[in-house]
């Protein structure tokens, strides 16, 4: 009977339990959790602040999760690991044994050596449940909110405690909001709505000195508040394997069957940097989707199944206070843009595929689109126009559409 | 595993599946009462243009993306049938984002529903099935794509 040592308890950790289970039903499995908390759906952490959800339904998988997979959860973390014996050293000192090994220890708060960070009486990161609840326990409707960083952790934030408080001011060195997913111009549109909805932004501008309550910015202006959240950006949890001498870039690099260049190790989520199909190169896509579709194939080949995911593109849906965002692949090639009422929609071009695309506003049924270029479908075979303001299976022709629709997919 | 099927060739494009599905799931014995000068947010949808007409619902996919991509871990797969636990529902539409078929919507309380084969409610079977006039949607089984 196979043991299964999987590092970590995020929806990548999920997705390999349920990997493995699909080809082994009774090989033992343990499952490493740093944080106290059965699994939770980290990304729920700003909607838990708007009260959109609480800590019962933000449970990612049932209370009887880990028993009905015949999983043992220890709240421990993995200090290292030796290939050698096949053996993982805990934190409490024990040691435990493996055939296969996943790791997915997801990301931390990248935290920049600012000066005088250790004079702020209020700072939280935004990563996990506990931040988020330490966070909304100092929170008042006379709060000051500062928020370093305007990526989607910083920005969520800001709408998750918008109504909580009496001021949000969000800083970041780039020029715009969202500066990973969108480019200037629908930055643009997005701040504009940030800004309608009571947030406040220092662009190219960011904090070099802090003294207690007052943050003092590159630009010269000087920002007061009592609460600081230090969204700048988020590094691999990768050491565990770095020292056990497997190959580290930005993420623990992995092959199309999330196997690490060291026997019997996997890797899958935020801590591993997989294939991108739209860009053609390796990278680390930290989004939930890709975590737990890496976690599932490395459980399944830890099993000793075959499994192979060889079309992961980067792809985020978000929204702000009512307004809808989505994106995927890589903006290159060229570009068709469409204003609309609600927003703007471009889409990217290249070589007879469609490459990626921001939406604004009118988001209807875009799986569509993403689903063309996870599939690297080529445009002359479709029916697009990319000026319609909903994606439609029209674009098929009649026959595509019978085998897609009348088929057991 | 029987699911629901369209032949694009008989749809009239009449939009009566959206209605028979919206009064399914309503909760209501009463059609009148449960559509009547409302906006209806049904879980199967009709597209085409003024020649070509088809209604999309859920596939029920043997590999679902969805389920896969669900931030919330509110979408699951039971006994054939992909199920949306609602109550857990954000509302952030990465299902919309990845379904290939466009089958999932925003219902009137801003979570994601998706159509359920009316297992859960009072039909007990496919009301967009039943009510079609000119049976070109089917609730059949079938083993592989024709």
């Amino acid at each position: 009977m196979k043991k299964y040592v999987i590092v970590g308890n995020g929806s990548a950790a999920v997705g390999c339990i349920e990997g493995i289970r699909s080809v082994d039903q009774t090989g033992e499995i343990t499952v490493l959790s740093a944080e106290k908390h059965p699994v939770y759906s980290r990304p729920l952490i700003s909607y838990l602040l708007e009260g959109k959800t609480d800590t019962e339904r933000m449970k990612y998988r049932g209370d009887s999760f880990y028993e009905d997979n015949g999983c043992n959860l220890m709240y421990a973390r993995a200090e290292s690991f030796d290939t050698g014996a096949g053996t993982v050293s805990l934190d409490n000192g024990q040691t435990l044994p493996y055939d296969e090994l996943c790791i997915a220890t997801g990301s931390r708060p990248f935290v920049p050596p600012f000066e005088g960070l250790d004079t702020v009486q209020n700072k939280f990161s935004f990563m996990t449940l506990d931040d988020a609840l330490g966070l909304d326990r100092v929170l008042t409707q006379e709060s000051n909110v500062l928020i370093v960083g305007a990526g989607l952790i910083g920005l969520k934030c800001a709408e998750g405690i918008r109504n909580k408080v009496k001021s949000i001011t969000v800083c970041d060195l780039a020029d715009r909001v969202l500066s990973s997913i969108l480019d200037s111009d629908c930055a643009a549109v997005v701040q504009k709505h940030l800004e309608n909805s009571g947030i406040d932004f220092l662009l190219s501008d960011s904090a070099v000195r802090f003294d207690g309550d007052k943050a003092y910015m590159k630009s010269g202006k000087t920002v007061d508040f009592d609460i600081l959240v230090l969204a700048v950006g988020v590094r691999a949890n990768t050491e565990i394997v770095k020292s056990a001498g497997g190959t580290v870039n930005r993420g623990i690099v992995v092959d199309d069957r999330m196997k690490t260049d060291l026997p019997s190790v996997y890797a899958a989520g935020d801590c591993a940097e997989g294939f991108d199909s739209s860009l053609g190169a390796n990278r680390v896509l930290a989004i939930l989707p890709n975590a737990y579709m890496q976690g599932h194939t490395a459980g399944v080949n830890m099993a000793g199944g075959e499994a192979s995911f060889n079309n992961a593109v980067p792809m985020n849906s978000i929204g702000f206070f009512g307004l809808h965002m989505m994106t995927a692949g890589v903006y290159e090639g060229d570009m068709t843009e469409e204003k609309t009422d609600a927003g703007i929609r471009r889409f990217f071009v290249k070589d007879n595929l469609l490459k990626g695309f921001i939406l604004i506003g009118d988001v209807e049924r875009t799986g569509i689109y993403t689903s063309l270029i996870r599939e690297k479908t080529p445009l002359d075979t479709l029916d697009l126009d990319f000026t319609k303001k909903v994606a439609s299976s029209m674009i098929y022709s009649q026959k595509k559409r019978r085998k897609m629709f009348g088929g057991v997919v | 595993m029987k699911r629901v099927y369209v032949n694009e060739e008989w749809c009239l494009g009449c939009h009566l599946c959206e209605y028979n599905c919206a009064f399914a799931n309503s909760g209501m014995r009463d059609m009148v009462a449960a559509l009547k000068d409302k906006k209806i947010f049904p879980r199967i949808h009709v597209e085409g243009d003024d020649k070509i007409t088809f209604a999309v619902s859920c596939r029920h996919c043997t590999d679902p993306i969805c389920v896969k991509s669900c931030i919330a871990g509110a979408i699951s797969k039971r006994d054939g049938v992909v199920r949306i636990d609602r109550s857990k529902c954000v509302g952030c539409l990465t299902c919309v984002l990845v379904c290939p078929y466009g089958a999932l919507a925003l219902g009137e309380n801003g979570t994601m529903q998706k159509c359920e084969l009316c297992l859960q409610n009072l039909c007990g079977a496919p009301a967009c099935v039943s009510g079609c006039p000119n049976k070109a949607i089917v609730y059949e089984e079938r083993s592989d794509a024709e």
